[in-house]
C-alpha cells in the first residue's frame, strides 16, 4: 500500500473537535469542517443540520486536488489557501500540514481577515495533533512487528455478505 | 488509503470506476443510486458537461451497515473516460482503496479498452500502487449488444491476473452485474484491511 491508512483515536478526535469549536467561535464562522485529502470527512463543528456534509467533503477534496494540479502546472508548489466569495456566504479553504483540508464557512458577521488570522493559529494546533496521530500509528506498527492490528483481522465472508443482504 | 475512525467507529473506503469513454461508469453509479434504500445513500453528484459527459467525477456515498461494530461507508467515484481528461483522472485515483475497470464489450471499442487499461496501470503506478496488488475487479459491460466480443476473448485481452471478472448490462432494467461487481470489489477491499499496513 502506498500510504499508511489514516487512523483516528478518541483522544485526538476530541482534541480536533476542541480546536474546531474554538476556531468557529474565534472566527465568528458558521461552520468549520475538516476533510482529508481524499474527500473523507474527519470532523465538523457548527450548524450542519441542513447541509450535505459528505458531498461537501468530496467536492472540497476535488477542488483542492484540481487547484493543486493547477499550481504544479505553473510551477508553484501549492496554493495553500482557496477562497470562494458568495453573495451571502463565503468559503475559506486551507491545507494543514500537507495532509488535511480545513474549511471555514462564514457570512457578513465575520471577515476574510479575521478568518485568515484564526485559521493560521488553528492550523498550527491541528498540525500538532496529526503529528501525534502519525507517531502513534508508527509506534503501534513497530510494536506489532510491522503489521498494524486491524479491527477487521478476523473478518469473514459472511460478514461481507451480510452487508449486501438488503 | 482507508480511513478508520475509532472515535466514531466508522470506516470509509474509496472505490473508483475506471474505463474508456461511454463504457458505462456513470450508468453503474446511477443504477446503484436508484436501487439503494434512501437511508443508506447520499446524493449522487455528477460534475458533467451539458451533454452529460463526465467532466471531473461522479460521486456516490453508500452506507453499507456494520462490520465488527464499525459503520462501513463506501465512496464511489467515476473518472471522466475521455482521453484528454487524463489530468483529472490522476487526481481521482488519489487515495483509492479499490478499482473497478468497466470494459465496453463492443468489438469496435476493444482498442479503447486496452488503451484505457494501460492508462489506469500508469496512473496507479504514478500514485505508488500496483494494479496486481490493489483490490481490482474487471467488469465486462454491455453484454447485450450484438457486437459484443466473447468473454474468453475479452479476458485474454484485458485480464491482468486472477482478478474477478463479471459480466454486466448496467443500462438494463435489472442492472445485471452492477451490484455483483460492487460486491466483488468491496469484498476485496475489506479483505485487504485484514492484512493492512
Amino acid at each position: 500500500m502506498a500510504t499508511t491508512d489514516v487512523v483516528m483515536y478518541d483522544e485526538e478526535f476530541n482534541q480536533i473537535k476542541t480546536i474546531l469549536s474554538k476556531l468557529r467561535a474565534d472566527a465568528n464562522a458558521k461552520l468549520v469542517f475538516l476533510v482529508d485529502k481524499n474527500g473523507q470527512q474527519i470532523a465538523a463543528h457548527g450548524n450542519i443540520d441542513n447541509l450535505d456534509t459528505t458531498s461537501l467533503a468530496s467536492l472540497t477534496a476535488g477542488n483542492v486536488a484540481a487547484t493543486d494540479a493547477l499550481a504544479k502546472l505553473i510551477g508553484e508548489k501549492e496554493f495553500s489557501v482557496l477562497f470562494h466569495e458568495g453573495e451571502r456566504d463565503n468559503i475559506h479553504i486551507s491545507i494543514v500540514g500537507l495532509r488535511v483540508i480545513l474549511v471555514v464557512i462564514f457570512d457578513e458577521r465575520s471577515s476574510l481577515g479575521l478568518v485568515r488570522l484564526r485559521v493560521k493559529k488553528a492550523s498550527q494546533d491541528l498540525n500538532g495533533v496529526f503529528e501525534s496521530i502519525m507517531q502513534k500509528v508508527e509506534a503501534e506498527k513497530a510494536h506489532s512487528g510491522g503489521s498494524f492490528e486491524s479491527p477487521f483481522a478476523e473478518i469473514t465472508d459472511e460478514d461481507i455478505d451480510s452487508l449486501f443482504s438488503e | 488509503m482507508t480511513f478508520i475512525n475509532y472515535a466514531s467507529r466508522e470506516i470509509n473506503c474509496k472505490i473508483v470506476y475506471y474505463g474508456p469513454g461511454l463504457c458505462g461508469k456513470t450508468t453503474n453509479l446511477q443504477f446503484i443510486y436508484e436501487k439503494t434504500n434512501p437511508n443508506s445513500k447520499g446524493k449522487l453528484i455528477s460534475l458533467a458537461t451539458e451533454t452529460d459527459r463526465t467532466l471531473f467525477f461522479d460521486f456516490l456515498p453508500l452506507e453499507l451497515g456494520n462490520v465488527r461494530g464499525f459503520k462501513t461507508r463506501f465512496h464511489l467515484y467515476t473518472v471522466p473516460g475521455q482521453v484528454f481528461y487524463d489530468a483529472s483522472r490522476k487526481l481521482i485515483l488519489k487515495g483509492v482503496d479499490g478499482v473497478i475497470f468497466v470494459a465496453d464489450s463492443q468489438r469496435e471499442r476493444m482498442d479503447a479498452n486496452v488503451e484505457s487499461l494501460r492508462n489506469l496501470e500508469q496512473n496507479l503506478k504514478a500514485q505508488g500502487y500496483d494494479i496486481r496488488s490493489i483490490p481490482y475487479v474487471l467488469q465486462l459491460n454491455k453484454r447485450d449488444l450484438p457486437s459484443a466480443v466473447p468473454v474468453d476473448e475479452m479476458k485474454a485481452k484485458l485480464a491482468i491476473d486472477n482478478e474477478p471478472v463479471l459480466e454486466a448490462i448496467a443500462a438494463s432494467e435489472e442492472g445485471m452485474g452492477v451490484f455483483d461487481t460492487l460486491k466483488a470489489v468491496a469484498k476485496l477491499v475489506l479483505q485487504d484491511l485484514t492484512k493492512s499496513a
